[in-house]
């Protein structure tokens, strides 16, 4: 059930020049949220941000009841966010939309590019519950993109790319070998990021024959379905990316 | 207690406070968050003859204080909405009002007529005014001898509460609101979106893939305050006043201006409890200025 709950940050970490995490205590126990799930964050402050901003769950600690969402600096609201403290309030609304599918096999791999490493930690936390490691790639233009691999590490087989090699394989995510092996035996295959890299990721996947789900990103007013103003163009003619998504198999998307 | 009973045509709305139609999906959209029973009314999407698509993303652009959208009645299309949304939403305990738009009179009479048809459904809103689509919508509602004819020939048709949603992208709403009327509107709602435009400066081109979008939200509520009560000085019907509505003091600004109900639309997506947040202010609003029935602020601006 979608909640409106105030919460308060105990967190900002700035990442780099772009990226940040706002840690957040709801005031009451945070409700079930899936891998793959969004939240709408209010911004108050500014004539500019009336509409809430939708933003992926990064991380859940029940047991410290803290919710982390991983951010970009995009526009006034997300600047907005990034200037935040220990203390400050923010009210959300969650969980929003659907959610990856949690595989039976540590044979899959998360492929993150830039802010699309978002749902990525949270997808990899859910599937190692299930005492799974899968192969997680993170890639980046440069190292100060990449953070906070140990978090990836303890749930999975980590690789980095940069554009640049200043970290990791050199390249782009479909550059490194495990997206260049001849007879990958990868389940599925999931990715989150720019449209480019999503798009190798899912050849690679239509070339041997394996899912791909995919995490897309629109402009939204609501998030729960009643704006329609999200559509996404799939086989079924248009759907929500609030509601019908954020994950899409990409069998259903007009890739 | 306060009375917040008011009446619309045969309609009896137990408060003032309605949902404006596609800001508020079906209503299913908002059962986690708010009982819908305990508005006034709602009016469900706008439903055209045929299953809508509606237009390319990108369809949305924050502005500040408001929004632009370009939907495009993107709708499952009135068999549909009576054969799989309808059963879900008909024992709502509140009025439930279909929105209904065409591209041509024919399609319009479609609608009409088969909504007519259904038990739960004790009104509908004639959408002469969405700025979103190619043929039909706004352009019905911006000269007055088509208004008169789509709303006289869904008069022959339609038999319960006919309301008629205005646009604001006209000269004169007075003279729409008149010939409307005339035409056997039992009510009219307004306003519609403002026709409006969102430019990206840094890339050069615009934001919506239409070019141009309705506005809506705060920033047009001043425009819709002044249209309400012009219109209220000009037709003996009962008004519906909407644009940028959130709280109750919007509430009883529109109220002052000539409206029996309101409908909040945009503020729904920024708060999906602002509706139920509106009646309790309205109550408080009363107790403190010693109004004990709500009829008594409809029109009652001071001058």
């Amino acid at each position: 059930m979608k909640q409106i709950i105030d919460f308060t940050v105990v967190s900002n970490k700035t990442l780099n020049h772009e990226h940040f995490v706002l840690e957040l205590k709801p005031d009451k126990p945070l409700p079930e949220i899936s891998a793959g799930q969004f939240v709408e964050v209010r911004v108050d402050g500014s004539e500019n941000t009336m509409l809430r901003r939708p933003i992926s769950v990064h991380d859940v600690d029940y047991d410290k009841n803290i919710l982390s969402l991983f951010i970009k600096k995009v526009g006034e609201g997300t600047r907005h966010l990034s200037e935040l403290t220990e203390g400050d309030n923010l009210n959300l609304i969650l969980p929003l939309g659907n959610g990856f599918t949690i595989p039976d096999s540590s044979n899959v791999l998360l492929v993150g590019g830039g802010c699309g490493v978002a749902p990525m930690l949270y997808l990899a936390r859910k599937i190692a519950e299930k005492g799974l490691r899968p192969f997680i790639l993170l890639g980046g233009k440069t190292k100060t993109d990449i953070s906070g691999i140990a978090a990836y590490q303890a749930f999975g087989k980590v690789a980095i790319t940069t554009e640049d090699g200043s970290e990791g394989e050199k390249g782009f995510v479909s550059d490194h070998p495990w997206m260049k092996q001849e007879t990958p035996d990868f389940k599925l295959l999931y990715a989150c990021g720019p449209e480019p890299m999503m798009k190798a990721v899912n050849d690679f996947g239509k070339k041997h024959e394996i899912d791909t789900e995919v995490s897309l990103e629109h402009t939204m007013a609501c998030g729960f379905g009643a704006c329609l103003t999200c559509v996404v163009d799939t086989t079924k003619g248009h759907q929500l990316t609030c509601k019908d998504g954020p994950v899409f198999n990409t069998k259903e998307l007009k890739w | 207690m306060v009375n917040l009973n008011v009446n619309i045509d045969k309609l009896k709305l137990k408060n003032p406070i309605m949902t404006a139609s596609g800001t508020f999906g079906y209503g299913p959209e908002f059962d986690d968050f708010i009982h819908v029973d305990d508005l006034g009314g709602i009016v469900v999407k706008g439903t055209t003859g045929k299953h809508r698509e509606g237009n390319p993303y990108p369809r949305m652009a924050e502005t500040p204080m408001g929004m632009l959208n370009a939907v495009g009645l993107q709708n499952v299309g009135v068999d549909h909405f009576i054969s799989d949304i309808y059963p879900q939403i008909k024992d709502y305990n509140t009025n439930v009002l279909v929105n209904v738009s065409g591209s041509t009179i024919d399609e319009y009479l479609e609608v009409a007529e088969k909504i007519n048809a259904l038990e739960k459904i004790p009104g509908i809103e004639l959408n002469i005014s969405c700025p979103n689509v190619k043929e039909g919508g706004m352009a019905f509602g911006t000269s007055c001898p088509s208004a008169q004819a789509v709303v006289e020939e869904v008069r022959k048709v339609y038999k319960k509460t006919l309301i008629v949603k205005l646009s604001p992208n006209v000269t004169d709403v007075t003279e729409i609101a008149r010939v409307v009327t005339e035409a056997g509107a039992d009510a009219l709602s307004l306003i519609n979106t403002l026709l409006g435009m969102a430019i990206d400066a840094e890339k050069q081109s615009p934001i919506l893939s239409t070019v141009t979008g309705g506005l809506s939200g705060p920033a047009v509520k001043p425009v819709a305050l002044r249209m309400v009560w012009q219109v209220a000085n000009a037709v003996d019907v009962p008004l519906i006043g909407m644009g940028g509505i959130r709280n109750a003091t919007d509430v009883i600004e529109f109220m002052l201006a000539g409206a029996t109900a309101v409908e909040i639309g945009t503020a729904n997506f920024v708060d999906p409890q602002v509706t139920v947040k509106c009646i309790d202010g309205i109550k408080a609003y009363m107790q403190r200025h010693g109004v004990d029935d709500v009829n008594e602020l409809i029109g009652a601006l001071r001058k």
